[in-house]
């Protein structure tokens, strides 16, 4: 019985300094203004057949001018592992450098480890100011 | 009077005591003892670690705006900087290499037998967290390589099944590998790494000291002599250890290491990102698997099977012998041959590809 009050006290008070530690170490929630839409540059800072990463939120965004009037947009962050995405402009593919995916200009998975497609953005020309959004 | 003073020391440190230790431990000799000098060439690299590491302490600064800058100061301004950092840098890549090369040894002399399976279990501990100073060390210098390292690190912790998101989020501080992750992973590498791998090798050469060094299973023991540690064995050691600063230094001096680029986390992968070369048999082994194998996802499977190949490997003392006790030598030398060579062959096309 002793024993037990014993080692019951003990493992109550190490609880008790664990646990402000466990909760200590994990990261409190930051709450971030959703981001539905952001102004990606202007029309003619993109060459047709190129890509660029925009800021999409605190998430990298691919814009790609596949022509002179077809604009894409998508996530950037690869359904793999979580490699930021880039537009080769010789295969008109895009790629992702860590794990060799692909993906087309659907964001469908072509080839490699990527299990799921890349989430794909608006684009809408606003003037001369392209914008992307979330498709709702 | 300098006689007293020695006596008045020895009386309260107990030296006596210490040397009757060391006047009775022994190496056996025979013609696998080279072996035996992996592991302290591993705790010299370790020392040196913490020494460069040290030095590094005085300038770096585990901020996202300043660790890279901080960095290229120790490269280019401060004096000596760049043999430091570079030092510090080859010197853990030795240091994972040795410390294989040094659990390769344990496992091909069957060194992993009663009474020593907490040796080996320490051991497997101790390569963890060398790997997880590799890691952890990686990422300090806020580049760009080392930024997907991390993220592609820290994503593969995250997609174990049920615990991997909460370990994701503990390892970088949030969603994101970002100024959250660099503090943490800079507490982990000075602070948390070093205090738990020094409690662990006190236990490892403790054991080692207590149960002596194996001697391997097919050498009789009528055949086998013994040499004195000190200093006979030591002094060897030493010798080896200035053999291996002496390539440290040369390796350092001639291909000092590189800093890269700034980590910019809205930039794409750069082409040709790889990681340490420790961790490139899994890299290319993640990238040959397809996303989906059967039901399971690709990735999913690549680390399951990482996970469960580690997991026998840490308990090769249960598996390795025979219900009397010795040695299993086929399996265990085969399944050590198998993965030495899916390491070295994996490594390699890592490389290459």
């Amino acid at each position: 019985m002793l024993s037990w009050l014993l080692g019951g006290g003990a493992l109550a008070s190490m609880a008790s300094f664990f646990y402000p530690v466990a909760r200590f170490l994990i990261p409190p929630p930051v709450t971030e203004a959703a981001v539905n839409e952001v102004a990606a540059g202007k029309v003619q800072d993109l060459k047709p057949n190129s890509g660029k990463i925009v800021k999409f939120g605190n998430k990298p965004a691919l814009l790609v001018r596949v022509n002179d009037t077809e604009w894409k947009a998508f996530s950037a962050v690869c359904t793999h592992l979580n490699c930021t995405v880039q537009y080769r402009d010789s295969t008109q593919q895009i790629w992702c450098a860590c794990h060799n995916g692909t993906y087309d200009m659907s964001g469908r998975v072509v080839s490699g480890p990527p299990p799921n497609p890349l989430e794909e953005y608006a684009v809408n020309l606003r003037g001369d100011e392209v914008v992307i959004s979330k498709r709702a | 009077m300098k006689a007293q003073a020695i006596d008045w020391f020895k009386e309260r440190l107990g030296v006596d005591a210490i040397r009757e230790v060391m006047d009775h431990k022994t190496v056996p000799v025979h013609s696998a003892t080279r072996w035996y000098y992996f592991g302290g060439i591993t705790l010299f690299l370790f020392g040196i670690q913490v020494v460069t590491g040290t030095l590094l302490l005085f300038y770096y600064r585990p901020t996202v705006a300043e660790g890279f800058d901080s960095v290229r100061f120790i490269m280019t301004r401060a004096d000596f900087g760049w043999l430091i950092r570079s030092i510090h840098s080859w010197s853990a890549n030795l240091l994972i290499f040795v410390a294989f090369v040094h659990m390769f040894s344990v496992v091909f002399t069957h060194a992993y037998r009663s009474p020593r399976e907490l040796t080996w279990g320490s051991g497997i501990a101790l390569a963890g967290l060398m790997l997880g100073f590799g890691f952890s060390g990686y990422l300090l210098p806020w580049n760009q390589i080392s930024y997907f390292a991390t993220k592609v690190g820290t994503d593969v912790a995250g997609s174990v099944p049920v615990v991997g998101v909460a370990i994701a989020r503990i390892l970088r501080g949030g969603e994101d590998v970002g100024a959250a992750t660099l503090t943490r992973f800079f507490a982990l590498h000075v602070m948390v790494l070093p205090m738990i791998t020094a409690a662990l090798i006190a236990l490892h050469v403790l054991l080692v000291q207590k149960n002596g060094m194996s001697t391997p299973p097919w050498i009789a023991a009528s055949r086998v002599r013994h040499m004195k540690f000190f200093p006979n064995f030591f002094l060897r050691e030493v010798m080896v250890w200035y053999g291996v600063l002496a390539i440290l230094g040369a390796l350092a001096a001639i291909f000092p290491w590189e800093l890269g680029e700034k980590a910019d986390p809205f930039a794409s992968a750069p082409k040709g990102i790889r990681p340490e070369w420790y961790f490139l048999a899994q890299f290319y082994t993640l990238k040959l698997i397809p996303s989906h194998v059967w039901i399971f996802e690709g990735e999913l499977l690549g680390i399951a099977g990482f996970g469960a190949v580690a997991l026998a490997w840490a308990l090769l003392p249960a598996w390795g012998v025979n219900r009397a006790g010795q040695a299993r030598t086929r399996l265990v030398t085969g399944a050590g041959i198998v993965l030495v060579a899916y390491l070295a062959v994996f490594t390699v096309l890592g490389y290459v590809k």
